[in-house]
C-alpha cells in the first residue's frame, strides 16, 4: 500500500484522520514532503498550511497554528494547538483578526512580548486567509 | 400549630424549588456528559505529546532544560480552579479550604506566593480574606476550548520560565466518580519524572533534540494545565448534579412531612367543627 495514515490532533479533539500519498508540511527549518515509509522523525512545525495529497489525486488543506509532526513509516501524527480544514475556516473572522493585528503592530509603545504576540496573531490570520487563495 | 393556609403555602413553595433543582440536575447531567466527551477528545493529544517527550528525554540523558531543573523556591505559583457559580455542594469549599490551609502552612508573607485563580467563587473567597490574587479568569465556558484558556496557561508557564516563580502548583477537584471528587494539589513545574513510554522508536530529530525539547516542554506543561481544567469541569458538573439530586430528594422529604402536617391540621379542624356543632346542639336541648 502506497499511502500513509495521517492524524491531526488538537487539544479539542481530532481535526483530521485519513490516508495520504504525500504529506507536505512546513517545519521551522523549511518545507518537508513526507512519503510513505519515511524514517521515524520528530520536527516542530511553523504556522503554516499542511497539504495532503490523496491517492485519488485530490488534496486536503489544513491551517495549523504551529505544533509538531511525528513521522513513522506508516503513520504521520500532527499535534497542533489549532487545526482547521479549509472548509471550516471563518474567513471573515480571520480578516478581522488580520486588521486588528496590523493595527496593533503600528503601536510603537508595545513591549517586546506584546509585539511578538501581535506578530504571531497576524501570522495566523494570514495563514488562514492564504488557504482561500490556494483553493481558487 | 400552623394554620392550614400557611402549610399549604409552604408545600407550594417547596414544590417549585424542587422543580428548579430537578431541572438543574438534568442540565448538569447533560453537561457532565459533554465535559467527559471533551476530556476523552483531549486524551489522544496528551498521550502523543507524552510519548514523544519521553522518547526524547529517554534518549538524551541529563536533559538541561530549565523546566526540568529544580531551583531553590523563592516564590510559588498556585493555579486554583473553582467554578463561576455556586450550588455545587462542596465543590468550591473543599478546594478553597485546602488551598487556604496550604498558604497558611507554607508561607509567612504574601510575597512568597502568587495566585492564579479561575472562577468567580475563588476570586471572591481570596478577596474577602485579603489575599492578593495575581491573575484571575472568570466567565469561563462550560466547555472550554484550548484557545480560550491559552492566555492564563501561557502566563503561568511563562512566569516560570522567566524565573518569576520557582514552582507551580495546580489545585483543583479531580473527578473520581459522579458522587466523589478529590481535591488535588499537584506540583506541575519543575516537571518531575516524565513517565517512560513502552514504545522504543528511535527518531530522527530535525533540528536537534534540545531545540525540540525546549519547544515541546512548555506545550506539555500547558497541556497538563488544560487537562486539569477539563478534569475540574467534569468534577464541577458531577458535584452540581449530585448536589441538585440530593436537594430534590430533600424537597421530597419536606413535602411528605408537610403533607402529613397538613392532613393532621385538616383533620383537627374537622374534629373541632364537629365538636362545636355537637356542643351547640346539646346546649339547645
Amino acid at each position: 500500500m502506497n499511502t500513509v495514515h495521517v492524524n491531526v490532533v488538537t487539544p479539542d479533539g481530532a481535526a483530521f484522520e485519513g490516508d495520504a500519498r504525500m504529506v507536505i508540511a512546513k517545519s521551522v527549518t523549511g518545507e518537508l514532503g513526507i512519503l510513505p515509509k519515511h524514517i521515524p522523525m520528530v520536527t516542530p512545525l511553523d504556522v503554516s498550511v499542511l497539504k495532503l495529497r490523496h491517492e485519488d489525486g485530490g488534496r486536503t488543506l489544513i491551517a495549523i497554528s504551529g505544533g509538531f509532526m511525528e513521522v513513522r513509516p506508516d503513520t504521520v501524527t500532527i499535534l497542533a494547538e489549532t487545526a482547521e480544514m479549509a472548509d471550516k475556516i471563518d474567513y471573515d473572522r480571520a480578516s478581522a483578526a488580520k486588521v486588528r493585528a496590523e493595527r496593533r503592530l503600528q503601536d510603537t509603545k508595545l513591549s517586546e512580548l506584546e509585539f511578538r504576540r501581535a506578530e504571531l496573531a497576524l501570522k495566523k490570520a494570514i495563514n488562514r486567509l492564504s488557504i482561500r487563495d490556494m483553493k481558487e | 400549630m400552623a394554620s392550614l393556609r400557611e402549610i399549604q403555602m409552604r408545600i407550594t413553595s417547596t414544590q417549585s424549588t424542587k422543580q428548579i433543582t430537578k431541572a438543574m440536575n438534568m442540565v448538569s447531567a447533560s453537561k457532565l456528559n459533554r465535559a467527559q466527551g471533551n476530556n476523552a477528545n483531549f486524551k489522544p493529544y496528551m498521550d502523543k505529546l507524552q510519548e514523544v517527550i519521553s522518547s526524547i528525554a529517554g534518549g538524551t540523558s541529563g536533559a538541561t532544560h530549565p523546566m526540568l531543573q529544580v531551583r531553590p523556591v523563592k516564590r510559588t505559583g498556585y493555579i486554583v480552579i473553582t467554578s463561576d457559580r455556586g450550588l455545587a455542594g462542596g465543590y468550591n469549599a473543599s478546594v478553597l479550604r485546602d488551598v487556604y490551609r496550604e498558604l497558611k502552612d507554607k508561607h509567612t508573607s504574601t510575597d512568597e506566593y502568587r495566585l492564579y485563580v479561575i472562577g468567580k467563587v475563588g476570586v471572591q473567597f481570596f478577596k474577602s480574606r485579603n489575599i492578593p490574587v495575581y491573575s484571575a479568569m472568570t466567565g469561563l465556558n462550560d466547555q472550554p476550548t484550548f484557545v480560550e484558556v491559552a492566555e492564563i496557561v501561557k502566563q503561568t508557564v511563562g512566569a516560570f520560565s522567566e524565573s518569576e516563580i520557582d514552582e507551580l502548583k495546580l489545585c483543583y477537584n479531580s473527578f473520581i466518580s459522579v458522587i466523589s471528587q478529590e481535591v488535588k494539589i499537584q506540583q506541575l513545574l519543575p516537571l518531575g519524572n516524565i513517565e517512560q513510554s513502552a514504545s522504543n522508536v528511535m527518531y530522527e530529530y530535525e533540528p536537534e533534540e534540545e531545540t525540540i525539547l525546549a519547544a515541546l516542554l512548555p506545550r506539555y506543561a500547558e497541556g497538563l494545565i488544560y487537562g486539569a481544567l477539563l478534569d475540574a469541569k467534569v468534577s464541577e458538573h458531577a458535584a452540581r448534579m449530585t448536589a441538585m439530586s440530593s436537594a430534590t430528594d430533600n424537597a421530597d422529604e419536606l413535602i411528605r412531612g408537610l403533607k402529613l402536617k397538613f392532613n393532621r391540621a385538616r383533620q383537627a379542624a374537622i374534629t373541632q367543627e364537629i365538636t362545636e356543632i355537637v356542643g351547640g346542639a346539646s346546649a339547645l336541648e
